[in-house]
């Protein structure tokens, strides 16, 4: 186990995240949920950076509340006609709709029964949306961006740049509004924006030509041994692969499809596209400077989160009632050794990875109108 | 090296070219500068050499430059990588990435260099030019000193044959630039790169340099040895005008040279006076008195309590490196910045405490990105919106701007004049509402020689009809010539409040080159020199 501090690769967090947020959809058990919440919280705790991204995770659980309370809102108010149960709590007065919006019904009675279904439906989605918040908060994600394969290079340093040109463009924004003040302006409406809109748009515009420039004086985008063949060879793979991985989702979604258009075409058209990927990438010829590594660690981390949603698809298996605990009648959740212990192996990440290195960055305060207004 | 064979460069839609038949070859290892008014062609020069100019930019380049033999018409940017590194104007524009080592890295990722290799030189990058500490810092936290080497490591890691720089040192203060050059003549010296460099702040790399390339109106280039050249350049350094007007063969570059040939000169000067350049202003009249102002932005003081008056017909200078606080200090006064405690007194009124259309009639404020005010199409629809906004007689603003600047096109866009004619023209907005106080932040930037001489002559004039003006700069050429009263600023507080040649004479890194020739006598600019009998 390497306990030198250092960062752990993105990939291995999103695996990690994405195994957690798999298994939270597997169930509605407000128990198993709430452990999978508690997990990726530890983790997260345990081994974010002080990094601005780092503080994500709490803006992701307070989303979450919205979420749950924004489902059992919906269900109080619109779930109102298809009540199942009997325990009633309100009668909300039912208003009629026209015809058109058959199945669709405002207030009406309102049971418990659909008020916990709800309740149960809202956490999993939440839980969902935590552990992306988690990822999120794990990994940088600059950095994940440097992990894409190389024929998808491209739109990674676009992200990258669009990453950096909002906060300048925010910044030239206060600072052109605070240049309005100087001429006395207070105009409103279409003349306000003319008045702001111009200046930031002329700057971002002669930003991206300098930009430009310097990307294209620095070497990107270059070819070097460009080859005719390997270019149409790699778009054709590509597109043959996505196409059939439309067709593929579509076979094994609809069961009336004939089987080969189900899971082999899908295989097939994940082949297809992997290829086209690394033959595109070997156009490019390009190096990474200190890619993170994939280690030990990354290994295990990636199979803790892998565990936690087997554990969950088997158990859907061999023991659903688990999963989904009944709400008609209400009935106590209940616990099972299976996926409790694939819940408990995610936490295990907490320990085995190494702990996150101390940057210090003594950032210079940013002031609101230019760069030059910093007291250093 | 670089080798220019007959170039000739048109843009699209001119009917000039900017460059004409340039014909010359710089030699490898050379400290090549290049000079020239603004607007002249110097970075149309420089973008040739990597080939921006024309692949990038578009136009019509007839002849050809060879780069280490690479013809730049076969060869786009991209593919020269390798030889030519580039650092822009604004560095932080170039970033592409956000840390440091990240940056120092990026061209050589796109060379695919091998990852051992890449890491042994980004170490040694480091090293080189003083930035191991700064390793992880993001970029947008860096100092402008500490950026422009970041981009000349950036542009270094490449192991390129030749370095192109536009303008490094223009936006730093002296000790920032004094760190950028140092870095730049090691890299000469230790490393035999060949460096292009275009500079307008000539006082500051002259001396440095092995050639010069001076790029006339006409689009001519002249190549030569500095000495020779500099003689009748467009544009010279203060050292090389007291030279020029001396009569001094070989011209000295540096203070050194001209301190040595200088020594009859002081004798002769020591009896006399140094005459003043200005009207001295009303030092009974109050225009602008500030009391106890402060500024904070959340934890970090950037103007501590502060007392300053400003007399009517007075220009002053604030002077101090980037971040002291100069700025925050001229938006508190003017009133629309943030201030955390003191009030100004303009007239008997606090500008802070009215609303913005008043506040401009009695301070005007030119801020750092002058063209932030100016959104419409033509300079006539500014002018004819600044009277309209200031409530003045129709035409006051076109007749102020004639007067500041005279022959400026008036259906030209805003944004295609020069940085001196765009200055001019926000100036005339702002002084249209009639404002006893001008404040102008860094209005010097990218300004040449012929515009800082006019804008000194804009001030002076202002000062005469009872204006008072502030105004801050890192340029100390400039305020030698063209302010009454210096203050210094640093960490928020001022340091230095006095005369001019006071203020300036006495410090080591404020004095302007004819007072470090002419010392201990106190004479600031060649200009002063002139007026006097004794000098001729």
């Amino acid at each position: 186990m390497n306990r030198v501090p250092r960062l752990v690769h993105p990939v291995a967090w999103w695996v990690w995240a994405l195994g957690l947020a798999t298994a939270a959809s597997f169930t509605t058990n407000p128990l198993l949920l709430g452990l999978i919440l508690g997990v990726a919280a530890v983790v997260v705790v345990a081994r974010r950076t002080d990094a601005p991204w780092a503080r994500a995770f709490r803006a992701y659980l307070l989303l979450g509340l919205v979420v749950v309370a924004i489902r059992v809102a919906f269900k109080i108010v619109l779930g109102g006609g298809d009540a199942t149960g009997e325990h009633e709590l309100v009668s909300l007065p039912q208003i009629p709709l026209p015809g058109f919006m058959v199945g669709v019904t405002l207030g009406g009675p309102i049971t418990a029964e659909s008020v916990l279904y709800a309740l149960y439906d809202g956490m999993r989605l939440a839980t969902i949306l935590c552990c992306v918040g988690a990822a999120n908060a794990l990994a940088n994600p600059k950095r994940a961006l440097r992990s894409l394969p190389a024929a998808l290079y491209e739109v990674g340093v676009a992200v990258t740049v669009a990453m950096t040109i909002a906060p300048q463009l925010v910044e030239s924004g206060q600072r052109v509004r605070r240049a309005r003040r100087l001429r006395g302006s207070t105009a409103k409406g279409r003349r306000a924006v003319r008045s702001i809109a111009m200046p930031v748009m002329h700057d971002a515009l002669a930003r991206s030509f300098q930009l430009a420039a310097a990307m294209d004086a620095r070497g990107y985008g270059r070819t070097g041994n460009d080859n005719r063949t390997t270019r149409v060879g790699s778009s054709a793979l590509m597109l043959a692969g996505l196409a059939g991985m439309c067709l593929g989702a579509y076979g094994v979604l609809d069961a009336s499809t004939p089987w080969v258009l189900g899971t082999p075409m899908l295989g097939l058209a994940i082949l297809l596209t992997v290829g086209g990927l690394a033959l595109g990438g070997r156009r490019l010829h390009r190096t990474r400077y200190r890619p993170d590594p994939w280690l030990t660690p990354e290994w295990s981390t990636a199979l803790c989160g892998v565990a936690a949603a087997v554990a969950l698809i088997v158990t859907q298996h061999t023991n659903s009632a688990v999963l989904d605990p009944s709400v008609a009648p209400p009935a106590w959740p209940a616990l099972a050794f299976l996926p409790v212990l694939g819940i408990a192996i995610a936490l295990l990440p907490a320990v085995l990875t190494p702990p996150p290195p101390v940057i210090v960055t003594t950032a210079r305060t940013s002031m609101p109108a230019s760069r030059e207004m910093v007291a250093a | 090296m670089i080798c220019f064979e007959h170039v000739t460069v048109t843009y699209p839609g001119a009917t000039e070219p900017v460059l004409r038949d340039v014909h010359f070859e710089i030699p490898a290892g050379e400290f090549c500068l290049v000079v020239g008014t603004t607007g002249s062609g110097k970075s149309t020069l420089l973008g040739t050499v990597n080939g921006l100019v024309p692949h990038f930019t578009g136009g019509e380049l007839r002849g050809r430059v060879l780069v280490a033999g690479h013809d730049t018409r076969t060869h786009p940017p991209r593919e020269l990588a390798a030889i030519v590194g580039v650092v822009s104007q604004d560095p932080l524009a170039g970033c592409v990435t956000d840390t440091l080592e990240d940056e120092l890295a990026y061209t050589m990722e796109q060379l695919a260099v091998t990852p051992t290799v890449m890491r042994k030189r980004v170490e040694e990058t480091l090293d080189l030019l003083g930035l191991a500490e700064l390793r992880d810092r993001p970029l947008s936290t860096l100092s402008g000193g500490q950026l422009q080497r970041a981009a000349i490591g950036a542009a270094l890691t490449a192991h390129p044959d030749a370095l192109v720089l536009d303008e490094p040192t223009s936006a730093l203060d002296p000790t920032g630039a004094e760190e950028v050059l140092a870095a730049i003549t090691r890299l000469v010296h230790d490393l035999g790169v060949t460096v292009v460099v275009a500079e307008h702040r000539l006082e500051r790399v002259v001396q440095y340099a092995d050639c010069v390339a001076a790029v006339g109106h006409d689009g001519r280039v002249e190549f030569g040895d500095p000495g020779n050249l500099m003689a009748h350049a467009p544009v010279a350094p203060p050292v090389v005008e007291l030279g020029r007007a001396a009569g001094w063969t070989p011209l000295p570059l540096s203070i050194r040279d001209a301190r040595r040939r200088a020594e009859p000169l002081r004798r002769r000067l020591a009896a006399v006076t140094p005459p003043p350049l200005l009207a001295s202003p009303d030092q009974d009249r109050v225009a602008l008195r500030a009391r106890g102002i402060a500024v904070r932005y959340g934890a970090v003081i950037a103007v501590r309590p502060t007392d300053l008056e400003v007399r009517v017909g007075e220009v002053v200078a604030l002077m101090g490196r980037n971040g002291a606080g100069k700025s925050s200090l001229l938006w508190a006064l003017q009133g629309s910045g943030p201030r955390a405690s003191g009030k100004v007194d303009v007239e008997g009124d606090d500008p802070h405490d009215m609303a913005p259309a008043i506040a401009r009639r009695r301070v005007g404020l030119v801020p750092q990105t002058a063209g932030d005010l100016l959104y419409l199409d033509t300079v006539d629809a500014e002018l004819t919106q600044a009277d309209a906004e200031s409530g003045a007689v129709p035409g006051t603003a076109h007749s102020l701007l004639e007067r500041l600047l005279p022959g400026i096109a008036s259906d030209a866009h805003p944004r295609d004049l020069s940085e001196g004619q765009r200055l001019a023209l926000v100036l005339a907005v702002q002084l249209t509402a009639g404002p006893r106080v001008v404040l102008l932040d860094e209005p010097t930037r990218g300004l040449d020689y012929a515009a800082k001489r006019h804008l000194a002559r804009m001030l002076a004039d202002l000062a005469d009809e009872g204006h008072s003006v502030v105004v801050s700069t890192h340029d100390v050429e400039f305020v030698a010539g063209a302010t009454h009263r210096v203050v210094v600023i640093a960490e928020g507080e001022i340091v230095a409040d006095g005369d001019t040649a006071d203020v300036i004479v006495a410090s080591p890194a404020f004095a302007p080159q004819i007072a470090k020739v002419l010392a201990p006598e106190r004479w600031l600019t060649v200009e002063q020199l002139r007026r006097v009998e004794a000098f001729a």
